[in-house]
């Protein structure tokens, strides 16, 4: 979450003081995420410092009653950063992915059990998001798009999910071990474990 | 008293070394006021058990009830006055007749059961204004938007005494901001009394149940436990 371009955004609509953008910024994200009144001064401070804001009131003591306009280097900067798509080309360390890929290999752990285990996981945060969603207010839309975001992401998890057991449901069962000598050539792993044959495969 | 109890209910199909259990010793109880959701893969078993309880197909083996009636001791003729008095339900694509206004789509369960044509859309237009729909009654299904229809589909599963609402893939072919409207009236009608049952393979759909339980190969393997309040949620996203 960009503060940084959020605060900017609401200066499009004209000056405003540092308490005023703190509330405003809660107030359209849902309240879901809490800035502290610091994180706005010192974001202000350095958006002042890059040029992107300025504020009306020359008195460096001014505190709370200085209010802030955005400049024209902070518009377009504003418009870039909107246009920009955020970093999706990498795919992120995911702990559950590793996590399912880890319980696959291990002995008397059923992988579809752990696979459940973090569905049902989800699933109940799901219910929570939707409770909240069920008792905003209608006109409450930023709250309804944030909880929406949440949603959408924790669903694809779910898919993903899904889509594992599926594949582990209907992946050949591992081989009984071969002795080394009846392998053919090319078959150099020593222990084919379905961990290591899958990861191997996927490469 | 629960409104749906299944015991012990087990469906087979075919015999012998071709028999396939559907359902295998599943246990579901569904009080009045609650949703329930029933997630789980295509041929999990999930929509046997909604005809199951539906009572429009019979177990192997186990007990079904349906407002406290064991359906095993009830003739066959007696089974059928249940299910159209007791059960409503709701299809992916709503069923409406076209040829019927709204009023007549929603009392003709009510109808086929014997009741008079005015006690019929006396409850008919009952049951339509609980969903908001009172002054569409008259309307034909093709003379309303699709989120009305919706409506008038699921007053037809609740109206009279019907307080079992069952739905396959409610919102199968909606977008998810009217999948989600329906999922609204559905959470909506159950808090006024009605025990619900859906069966989805979409969390997000099955995310507005108060319980969502998790069927594979036949069996009940998982559910979600009672949930704390929202605030926790906000306070935990809050802190990152």
């Amino acid at each position: 979450m960009s503060v940084r371009h959020a605060l900017l955004a609401l200066l499009t609509e004209g000056p405003k003081y540092g308490l005023q953008l703190r509330q405003e910024f809660e107030q359209r994200t849902g309240e879901v995420w809490p800035l502290n009144v610091g994180q706005v001064y010192t974001t202000l401070q350095r958006l002042e410092r890059d040029g992107l804001v300025a504020s009306d009131d020359d008195a460096a003591d001014a505190g709370p009653q200085k209010s802030f306009h955005i400049t024209d280097g902070g518009q377009a900067e504003l418009t870039t950063w909107l246009k920009t798509p955020p970093d999706l080309s990498s795919p992120p360390r995911d702990e559950l992915v590793i996590k399912v890929l880890v319980a696959i290999g291990v002995r008397d752990i059923d992988v579809h059990e752990v696979i459940q285990a973090h569905r049902r996981h989800i699933v109940e945060l799901m219910q929570e998001w939707t409770r909240v969603k069920r008792d905003a207010a209608p006109e409450d839309v930023p709250l309804a798009l944030v909880v929406d975001a949440e949603l959408f992401r924790l669903d694809s998890v779910i898919r993903w999910l899904d889509t594992a057991e599926s594949r582990l449901r209907r992946a050949p069962k591992p081989e009984p071990s071969l002795p080394a000598e009846s392998r053919g050539p090319g078959h150099g792993v020593p222990k084919s474990t379905p961990s290591t044959r899958k990861a191997g495969a996927r490469r | 008293m629960s409104v749906l109890e299944l015991s012990g209910i087990t469906k087979r199909y075919g015999i012998g070394a071709a028999a396939v259990d559907a359902l295998r010793e599943v246990d579901l109880r569904v009080e009045p006021g609650e949703l329930v959701a029933i997630m789980g893969p295509s041929g999990s078993g999930k929509s046997t058990l909604l005809t199951i309880a539906g009572t429009l197909e019979e177990p192997t083996s186990g007990e079904v009830s349906v407002g406290g009636l064991e359906l095993s001791k009830l003739s066959r003729a007696e089974q059928a006055q249940l299910r159209r008095r007791a059960i409503g339900y709701v299809f992916q694509d709503f069923n409406l007749l076209a040829g019927l206004t709204a009023a007549e789509n929603v009392s003709l369960p009510l109808e086929l059961d014997g009741t008079s044509a005015k006690a019929a859309r006396a409850a008919g237009l009952e049951a339509l204004e609980r969903l908001g729909l009172a002054g569409r009654a008259d309307h034909f299904p093709d003379q309303l938007s699709g989120g009305e229809r919706q409506r008038v589909a699921i007053a037809r599963a609740v109206v009279g005494e019907r307080r079992l609402l069952l739905a396959d893939e409610p919102s199968g072919a909606l977008d998810s901001v009217n999948g989600e409207a329906v999922m609204r009236l559905v959470r909506a009608t159950c808090q006024g009394g009605v025990a619900g049952v859906v069966v989805t393979h979409d969390a997000q759909l099955a995310s507005w149940a108060d319980r969502v339980i998790f069927i594979r190969d036949g069996r009940i393997v998982d559910q979600t436990s009672a949930p704390d309040g929202p605030e926790s949620l906000l306070e935990v996203d809050g802190a990152r």
